[in-house]
């Protein structure tokens, strides 16, 4: 796949940035679905009560998640589907190859799963055999051009409608030039729809598992995951661990956030249930943990599996809509992404916390009430601790504490870096400053406030003495 | 009541003016105000970078400088945020809760603690008004956009009180600056984006200053305004309410 670097997150967001009408478009896409979303949401005049409910629902869900995965799986047997758990992703892989490779298909339709994106489950399949074809528009998009999702609702929000025109162009043969979306999304649908009837096995996502009676919910905007599972004669569907909520009466309050929260509309288009095979059809299930159980064990850090993956961190988020998707470099990107990779790879994505003002407008956002800008500090602590720090920034914070302990060593040190300021400009005016390569410095003054109040009050000053 | 007076680090050494308009302003509403002379920063650069443990020599500092007061007030919004969350100190335990409680941002003090009705002030500019974050969503200085909850915010409330001032409206009323402290420059160029946005939003809407509770983000707002030579200003609320 494209996109995997050494880079930081802060490097290739710059690389993002260079483009500045790309960045402000982007910006603007997904601006408008945060004003949409805002809109949606005053119109509901509970809509904070709900994000209290929402939030206490999945508190009460990852505090009992081993009973209520249980009843989950004995209603699934029941039920007449057949379940089985994956510790990781490289267990997922195998469980759906061997599924598929029993009943002989070298061909399925997948909706939209970033579980499966996160498992890199479409490259081990290709690798032994069998054609995956990502049925969700977007997902679509971005597997043609073999990058992954930049956004968990919108996969390919960072790309140009003329930039889809040139991949449909020489993917599915359109006319040159051509970057009208309604015709684009056409031939699309006719080319999956296609597939839909040829293949005989279809993987769908998990929004919600209702524990009480063992069905799942399905939520899309195309209809894709309802196409391919009614047609499939073997239907598979992957969940985290996580996605569980206890009674199906509780599915009122979180269809009624998520898309409201995710793009601004009441509701999906398609909330589906899907709870018995018909005949004929095989349904699989497998839950996946892949890291799930070690977040639950992070008492700083459990909260972030209370997330119903809307998205709407990343919508409002101003790191995120400048900095692109990709560059977080991981599945779930954005804030939501900075919170959950460092559990994955500590080291690998010790980036992503620090990819963040703290502005704390996700927080606000979060349906489940997740307190993301809090847990993205804390990670940072984390970070530090593990010993995942670069040595020049331990070195310069090492110093920075050393003076600011020391009320002495401050005054010294701040007198003599407003003097050179002042004097020797070229010693913070130069290139290797990262502040100044954009921006001024603040101007020098030549007496700090204390000094200043030193001088004025003298007696004060004695006194403190 | 003895109110402490806390100037942050950065504000000491770069923007006295504001820290003398904060003290002037106070002295003028009749109260009695001490600078502790040995204070030097709240420590929220080591804490926000992931350092919180190097910290320690500035939390007791703090508590030194401060436990004896009534009140705390700064002209920054951040700063008092980063205390009321994060100070403590094992042996002086007692000491920092205290102090959580007593430590206040200068407008939160102006409108809740003083909960002044009138100001002698005038500033015949228009203004933009930059909510902080950590004003915002940290200290609750006003209502957040986000939420589905009516509407209200301290600071213009004592901007309103300034003869001849005039506010201007934003397109995007509360969106952060993009300083974040050591982001500003380990992300720089998000950082810039972030600003330059928000410089945008604050000129295509005619202000001739931007004013916040946090020097901070005006710090960054202030380097990219000068870069391209802009004739916006930025000044500290203080600066602005204590204005004749």
């Amino acid at each position: 796949m494209k996109n995997e670097s050494q880079k930081d997150h802060a490097e290739l967001a710059k690389e993002f940035i260079k483009d500045e009408n790309r960045v402000d478009w982007h910006d603007g896409a997904l601006w408008f679905i945060r004003e949409k979303r805002d809109k949606a949401i005053k119109r509901i005049p509970e809509w904070e009560d709900l994000r209290d409910l929402a939030s206490s629902i999945k508190d009460n869900v990852v505090s009992n998640l081993h009973g209520y995965l249980l009843e989950f799986e004995a209603n699934l047997i029941k039920n007449g589907v057949k379940v089985y758990w994956a510790e990781n992703a490289e267990e997922h892989n195998n469980i759906i190859y061997s599924i598929l490779k029993k009943k002989g298909i070298t061909e399925m339709v997948k909706s939209k799963s970033m579980l499966t994106e996160e498992c890199g489950l479409n490259e081990f399949l290709q690798d032994n055999g069998i054609d995956v074809i990502n049925s969700d528009l977007g997902e679509y998009i971005q597997q043609i051009d073999n990058e992954p999702p930049s956004h968990i609702v919108l996969p390919c929000i960072h790309k140009r409608k003329e930039e889809i025109g040139e991949l449909f162009h020489e993917h599915l043969g359109t006319e040159k030039g051509l970057s009208d979306p309604t015709q684009l999304t056409r031939v699309a649908r006719n080319h999956l729809r296609d597939m839909f009837l040829k293949r005989r096995a279809a993987l769908t996502g998990v929004n919600f598992a209702v524990a009480e009676t063992g069905e799942y919910v399905v939520c899309t905007n195309e209809g894709n995951a309802d196409m391919g599972a009614h047609l499939s004669e073997v239907l598979i569907a992957s969940m985290g661990l996580e996605k569980i909520v206890p009674r199906k009466k509780d599915l009122g309050v979180f269809l009624r956030m998520l898309a409201r929260s995710a793009t601004g509309q009441p509701i999906t288009i398609y909330s589906s249930h899907f709870k018995k095979p018909r005949d004929g059809q095989e349904m699989h299930l497998v839950l996946v943990d892949a890291g799930r159980t070690r977040q639950l064990g992070r008492k700083d850090f459990v909260a972030s599996l209370k997330c119903i993956k809307c998205g709407s961190c990343m919508n409002t988020c101003p790191v995120y809509r400048k900095s692109g998707g990709l560059s977080y470099q991981n599945t779930i990107s954005g804030p939501i992404g900075a919170i959950l990779a460092p559990n994955i790879d500590m080291k690998k994505h010790a980036d992503l916390p620090y990819a963040s003002t703290l502005c704390g407008s996700c927080t606000n956002v979060c349906p489940v009430k997740i307190d993301i800008h809090g847990q993205l500090y804390k990670w940072r602590q984390e970070i530090v601790q593990k010993g995942y720090a670069t040595n020049t920034k331990m070195m310069g914070m090492q110093a920075m504490a050393k003076t600011l302990s020391s009320p002495s060593s401050y005054e010294i040190i701040g007198k003599a870096g407003r003097w050179i300021l002042r004097n020797f400009p070229i010693a913070f005016n130069n290139n290797f400053n990262a502040w100044f390569r954009q921006r001024e410095m603040p101007e020098s003054r030549k007496d700090s406030f204390s000094s200043w109040y030193q001088k004025t009050h003298p007696k004060k000053n004695d006194n403190n003495e | 009541m003895k109110v402490g007076l806390f100037v942050p680090c950065y504000v000491n050494q770069f923007f006295p003016e504001a820290a003398i308009a904060t003290l002037s302003l106070l002295q003028k509403l009749g109260v009695e105000v001490d600078y502790p002379v040995k204070q030097t920063c709240c420590g929220q650069p080591m804490a926000n970078a992931g350092f919180e443990h190097l910290a320690d020599g500035c939390n007791e500092l703090f508590i030194d400088n401060f436990s004896s007061f009534d009140y705390i007030v700064a002209p920054s919004a951040s700063c008092i945020l980063h205390v009321k969350e994060h100070l403590h100190s094992d042996e002086k335990h007692a000491a920092a809760a205290s102090i959580r409680t007593k430590v206040f941002e200068l407008v939160e003090f102006l409108t809740d603690i003083l909960q002044i009705k009138t100001l002698h002030a005038s500033f015949p500019h228009r203004v933009g008004l930059h909510k902080s974050c950590h004003g915002l969503r940290g200290l609750h200085l006003g209502q957040m956009s986000e939420l589905n909850a009516p509407g209200f915010c301290k600071s213009t409330k004592l901007l309103n009180m300034v003869k001849g001032l005039e506010m201007i409206n934003l397109e995007r009323v509360d969106e952060c600056c993009g300083f974040g402290g050591t982001f500003s420059v380990s992300e720089e160029a998000v950082s810039v984006k972030m600003g330059k946005d928000r410089i945008q939003d604050h000129e295509s809407n005619g202000a001739q200053y931007i004013t916040s509770s946090d020097l901070s983000c005006l710090m960054h707002l202030e380097g990219l305004l000068k870069r391209k030579e802009s004739s916006v200003k930025i000044l500290h609320i203080a600066e602005i309410l204590n204005a004749e």
